[in-house]
């Protein structure tokens, strides 16, 4: 097990470097970045004075080691537009991002697993019926429509919940159930199929002729093989949401990660751009590499891979 | 004699299929005292996975059983709720699968899962259920018991597993225990030393044993008595001794053609075989389900077919009063 944890581990590095690397080099594939710091309206010597002070001038691979080994200490540079240093911008956005996301995920995985689990102990019964409509709905409602029918009936019509802003924990909760509702169907409906699956297994069978109850037959026998599937793709949609939900957060006014990226690449702000691509990509990784510890956990087989 | 261990008298069972019911077993009647192995061969899809399903209470859901009787030591199966028969699988009856592959659950030990079987139903601590499952490992000729504990199936061979399975199957010392076709998934070297491992474990736990297998040749070696089923009936029942040397019912005597015999089956010569397929059993069935392939058939053969008993404890359902077509018979 401590093999696979190194060997995932190195794995993960690798994969942080090369995305390091190529974002990064997404500042030099949207065109000139001295020339769209200088502005449209800058002359020739203003642009090359503005690449040789940035120092545009080097080669690329000398910048990205210079990029790179300031990164490594935390230092990401300074936002164009704020004028502050980024990994602090970033640090700040990121505790609401971070909070929603945990949120999300947490209420994605609360309602969808006991649901998944329920529908399939009794295909085609009503609770099977009532969670294929909720995930049905899930996926046809977009974000935005769902959290503005949600601002209109709880906020305005009941006045019970306010519409935006992250002062006390009663403001994330409109968040938590559109973010949250979004990640909901599929992982239901693989909790479903996988539990279908593993119920009619010949182990199941197995565990009900040593005399095991219904439960433990569920919850020991089925459910730890069933739920496999579910924490990759769990993994990958808390990427998603830590990646910071646009739409959500500008919808509840939560100023997160998210909305910062989508207000730095309006700005052209492109070293808050470049960190905020890092961070995703590293919370993807992170993920990625805590869903593979989690898996091989529960599946011995994959602790060999 | 005492009252035996189990009695099933008419047993039925129905699987509703697209378009109707599949009447998949059909009246079924034996007896099994202690200690005692009863085989029950027959060709695929003949019912006799289902019937031992049945016994254990493992149909699914939708699938219908009805019986006349079926007692367990006294304990009416018909009626028996679910936690009654939770209580009986597992420490008074066990079942061995087929598929030792697949029967194992991946993501546990085999420690794990062979603990849980004792500790399910005795009030044992941990310690004594790990020295119990170390001593069956031994039993079943598991060498280095007990570092087989910590593995899981994946890390075991087909015939381990098996192997696993037997020991899982032993740990509460059932009285009865079904094995389904217990060997047809494994190498055939050692379908042998599996089989002759159960039948002595049940010898000398005096266990009886119902063994459910379609190779004749294993029936002969180990069976009390024999079941043979042919689409959902039971066509002959006896002791091995009455089936195999004094066969009456025209399907099991084409089943024993089809087995070389040492001594009577000269080299070279052609092994029997029984032509036709397996009529379809949705929709009712009426007569005898084998008339479609058997070579003494007659126009009686649609009708009720009576049950016979040519000797103490043997049983066939035919036409024929001796199984074979005579000359009034043919009128």
């Amino acid at each position: 097990m401590l093999n696979f944890i190194l060997k995932r581990l190195g794995l993960a590095v690798l994969v942080a470097f090369t995305v390091s690397f190529i974002s990064f080099s997404l500042m030099f594939l949207s065109g000139d970045p001295a020339a769209a710091l200088a502005g449209e309206t800058a002359s020739d010597q203003d642009v090359e004075a503005i690449r040789v002070l940035y120092g545009f001038d080097r080669p690329m691979l000398v910048q990205y080691w210079d990029w790179l080994s300031s990164a490594l200490v935390g230092d990401l540079g300074e936002s164009y537009y704020f004028k502050l240093p980024v990994a602090s911008l970033i640090a700040e956005r990121l505790q609401v991002t971070m909070l929603l996301g945990l949120c999300g995920i947490s209420f994605a995985l609360l309602t969808a697993v006991p649901l998944g689990v329920a529908a399939a102990i009794r295909p085609n019964s009503i609770i099977d019926r009532v969670a294929l409509f909720l995930s049905v709905a899930g996926q046809a409602m977009p974000s935005f429509w769902f959290g503005l029918i949600l601002i209109v009936v709880f906020s305005i019509q009941f006045g019970i919940l306010p519409p935006s802003g992250t002062s006390t924990w009663r403001h994330f909760i409109m968040p938590t159930i559109v973010l949250g509702y979004y990640a909901m169907p599929a992982i239901m409906r693989l909790t479903r199929a996988g539990m279908l699956e593993v119920l009619s297994s010949d182990y199941i069978r197995t565990a009900r002729a040593k005399g095991a109850s219904e439960f433990k037959v569920l919850f020991k026998h089925a459910l730890r093989n069933a739920i496999i599937p579910v924490v990759s793709l769990a993994a990958v949609q808390m990427g998603f949401m830590l990646g910071g939900s646009i739409v959500v957060e500008s919808i509840f006014a939560l100023h997160g990660a998210g909305y910062l990226a989508w207000e730095s690449i309006a700005r052209n702000d492109l070293p808050t751009v470049q960190a905020l691509i890092l961070v995703f990509s590293l919370f993807y990784i992170v993920f990625t590499f805590l869903s593979d510890v989690l898996n091989a956990w529960l599946d011995p087989r994959m602790r060999a891979g | 004699m005492n009252s035996p261990l189990l009695r099933v008298k008419d047993l039925t069972i129905d699987i509703p299929v697209g378009g109707g019911t599949l009447n998949a077993v059909r009246g079924i009647d034996f007896d099994l005292n202690r200690g005692e192995t009863l085989c029950i061969v027959g060709e695929s899809g003949s019912g006799k996975s289902l019937t031992s399903l049945a016994l254990m209470g493992l149909l699914g859901g939708r699938i219908k059983r009805t019986a006349t009787q079926m007692d367990f030591d006294g304990i009416d199966l018909t009626k028996a709720n679910n936690k009654t028969m939770r209580a009986l699988r597992g420490d008074r009856m066990a079942m061995i699968f087929q598929e030792p592959m697949t029967s194992l659950n991946p993501a546990f030990t085999i420690g794990n899962q062979l603990m849980e079987a004792l500790l399910l139903h005795r009030n044992v601590g941990k310690d004594a259920a790990r020295a119990r499952a170390v001593e069956l490992l031994e039993k079943v000729g598991i060498t280095a018991a007990e570092s087989r504990l910590s593995q899981y199936p994946h890390q075991l061979s087909g015939g381990l597993r098996q192997r696993v399975m037997i020991a899982m199957a032993l740990m509460c010392e059932p009285e009865l225990i079904i094995a389904d076709e217990p060997t047809t998934a494994l190498d055939v070297t050692i379908q042998a030393q599996i089989l002759r491992l159960l039948v002595d474990l049940g010898r000398e736990m005096n266990m009886a044993m119902i063994l459910i297998t379609h190779d004749l040749g294993v029936v002969a070696r180990v069976a009390d008595k024999v079941a043979v089923m042919y689409a959902g009936e039971l066509v002959e029942t006896g002791s091995a001794e009455q089936v195999f040397n004094a066969p009456m019912h025209p399907y099991t005597r084409g089943l024993l053609r089809c087995i070389p015999q040492p001594g009577k089956t000269e080299r070279g010569a052609r092994l029997g075989t029984i032509p036709g397929i397996v009529p379809n059993l949705v929709g009712g069935v009426t007569g005898c389900p084998f008339r479609t392939r058997c070579d003494q058939a007659v126009a009686a053969c649609r009708d009720a077919i009576p049950h016979r008993k040519p000797a103490e404890n043997h049983r066939f359902r035919c036409v024929h009063e001796t199984g074979h077509q005579t000359a009034e018979a043919a009128v």
